[in-house]
């Protein structure tokens, strides 16, 4: 026992000389963290649920019954899936032209897959209603085919699409970039085409970030609240979107509903980190050692 | 190379899109009621008595839809191609705007149902916290200083501008009145505005639920509203002595009931508004019924209120709009000199 204590001791004198700080500033500092992520993170987290459940469990899963919810969680669903892999195709594709392939207007192209992080998602709905609204460029013609954009479905993932478009190709490009061609190049030279090129040698150098852009992807498309709410209409039970359903029970004094469908969202978000967690630990530290975690933030250099 | 759980996750994905897909649910009759912020309980409550008379008159069913939002906001997405069958604004001059920049129905829709197309009305009265710490009686109290008012942005909310309008009523009524005045007093009140709004609601949840502000001048719907229940033990009802006559109007959009084929069920959902039953449920959810027999039942419900109107002031809502709103009105003015 006394033995035991003596190591511990030895081992903490130890790391503190590695670093020169004293045991007090290294707990100091490890308090700040703590202490700021609780305060930001951990206690609005956890208040979402606390109030959710304020009244009990059967007020808590009255919302889910309503039928304008299934709907919101239905729409949801049906842009993230829609967002997600017109994303996923597009985001390959720019970033292996990006990394792998030299061609005028490359910078440009980076630039524009980073204006939707860069704009208000205001302005990111509005462009849809001044292309598509009855006032806008391609409105009238529209109307005469009666086909709908705004105010319903197709407005709705489209706008969701807009607001995903950097988050896979962002993710893979600097990952791509450091990885080089050689590989590529090797595979070639001995004869594979470039379909084969790319299943063989350029997606399991990927996937694992590919992966993690899609759940990235996926969280905002699922999350989206601004641009959804210009191209929306608010129509209960026809246009409205979880994030959006959220809001209009918290404007109609229903503060456990709002609350409760919230949590929904918050669980969503949870679940999907704990399939990312458990996706990297099966795929091994050799991949996850590609994997940058490098998370897209406005403006951030290539 | 093992891309087993990659796949597995593009096959749930696929699976997720295909099962969202093949929900959809089924058409049946639909109308699309668009209207403003603070009448979602109302038209709940309406919409269920309605479908039922339907029912009952037709055999039909019908599902209407809503949607709520800043008047303005509103009237703006159904002339950016919201399909609203039927509109219940705050104000007549947003379905005005319908008209004119969309040209979805007729200059003279307002003439087309009773009451200038005011099922129902109501007045502008406020809010305070509870045993009115402040001692706000009456409008002239909102404009002392150091008196927090919040009011929503009478660019986008309906209520906002009738708050504005009733507010410079106020002030042309004083001895000695005219609109140099006026809009020396709208402008001291806007000054003790820390925050607006975009919509009624907005304003309410500032007020009640964020606790920001001594005053909350609303809807007397709203205000009705939000002393009910929890509410009831934290704020207190100030009826001002004069206040303005409010007028929420509602219309059909004619070309698009007519696209849709919805114009006879829309037309019935207008009416069943003046009837017996839709000036009952009005008048249960805080506005002030127009049936005579209707309203003689709520009047101990609705404080007594000298009610100057529009017309009295301000002529009409397009003379007002220019006047007060429009760039440049005497709200940019007031609110640009303000914030220097």
């Amino acid at each position: 026992m006394s033995t035991e204590i003596a190591t511990t001791v030895k081992n903490e004198e130890w790391k503190a000389s590695l670093t020169g700080e004293s045991t007090w500033v290294r707990w100091t500092l490890i308090a700040l963290a703590l202490g700021y992520l609780t305060l930001f993170l951990f206690v609005p987290l956890a208040a979402v649920f606390a109030e959710a459940l304020k009244n009990g469990l059967e007020s808590y899963f009255a919302p889910f019954q309503d039928p304008d919810t299934l709907v919101a969680i239905r729409l949801t669903f049906i842009a993230a899936a829609l967002a997600v892999p017109l994303n996923l195709v597009f985001g390959v594709a720019a970033a292996w032209a990006i990394a792998k392939f030299e061609f005028i207007g490359k910078q440009l192209l980076i630039t524009i897959i980073d204006i939707p992080l860069a704009v208000s998602p205001v302005i990111s709905g509005l462009i849809y209603v001044l292309l598509f609204g009855a006032q806008g460029w391609v409105g009238p013609w529209l109307i005469e085919h009666d086909i709908k954009i705004i105010f319903a479905l197709p407005g709705i993932v489209l706008a969701t699409i807009f607001v995903t478009v950097p988050f896979i190709a962002r993710e893979l490009i600097p990952l791509m970039q450091s990885q080089g061609r050689e590989e590529e190049e090797a595979a070639f030279t001995l004869g594979a085409s470039g379909w084969q090129t790319f299943i063989h040698v350029t997606l399991p150098n990927i996937k694992w970030s590919l992966l993690y852009g899609i759940i990235l992807c996926n969280a905002r498309a699922m999350g989206e609240f601004g641009a959804v709410s210009v191209v929306s209409g608010h129509i209960r039970g026809l246009t409205n979107t979880l994030p959006l359903h959220v809001e209009i029970l918290y404007n109609e004094y229903n503060a456990v509903g709002a609350f409760a469908v919230a949590s929904l969202l918050t669980l969503l978000a949870i679940v999907t980190l704990i399939v990312k967690t458990v996706i990297e630990r099966k795929s091994g530290p050799a991949q996850s050692a590609h994997d940058p975690a490098w998370s897209p933030q406005p403006g951030s250099p290539s | 190379m093992n891309l087993k759980p990659f796949a597995l996750t593009l096959a749930l994905l696929t699976g997720a899109v295909a099962f969202a897909a093949s929900v959809q649910a089924g058409q049946s009759t639909s109308l699309l009621n668009v209207s403003y912020d603070p009448t979602r309980e109302l038209y709940q409550e309406f919409n269920a008595a309605f479908t039922k008379h339907w029912l009952a008159k037709t055999g039909q069913t019908v599902s209407i839809k809503q949607s709520h939002g800043g008047s303005s906001k509103q009237a703006r997405a159904i002339i950016d191609g919201l399909e609203a069958d039927v509109v219940t604004l705050a104000l007549a001059y947003d379905i005005d705007a319908i008209s004119e920049k969309a040209g979805l129905l007729p200059a003279n829709w307002q003439s087309r149902l009773p009451h200038n197309s005011a099922p129902y009305s109501s007045t502008i009265v406020f809010l305070v916290r509870k045993g009115n710490p402040k001692g706000i009686k009456n409008w002239d109290d909102l404009v002392k200083p150091g008196i927090s008012v919040i009011t929503p942005n009478p660019k986008t909310s309906g209520v906002a501008r009738w708050n504005y309008l009733a507010a410079w009523g106020y002030a042309l009524k004083q001895p000695g009145g005219d609109d140099t005045k006026a809009q020396d007093f709208v402008q001291r009140l806007f000054k003790n505005v820390p925050v607006l709004d975009s919509g009624a609601r907005g304003a309410t949840t500032t007020f009640v639920e964020r606790g920001i502000g001594d005053v909350l001048i609303n809807w007397e719907n709203e205000i009705l509203l939000s002393t009910k229940g929890t509410g009831k033990d934290k704020f207190d009802i100030v009826v001002p002595p004069v206040s303005i006559l409010a007028e929420p109007t509602v219309s059909l959009v004619d070309k698009i009931v007519d696209k849709r084929g919805t114009r006879q069920i829309a037309q019935a959902y207008l009416e069943y508004l003046y009837s017996e039953e839709g000036q009952d449920i009005a008048g249960k959810n805080y506005y002030r019924p127009q049936l005579q027999s209707v309203a003689a039942k709520y009047a101990t419900a609705f404080p007594t209120v000298e009610r100057f109107t529009l017309q009295e002031f301000f002529g009409n809502w397009q003379k007002a709009h220019k006047t007060h709103f429009a760039d440049d009105g005497t709200f940019d003015q007031i609110y640009l000199k303000g914030s220097k």
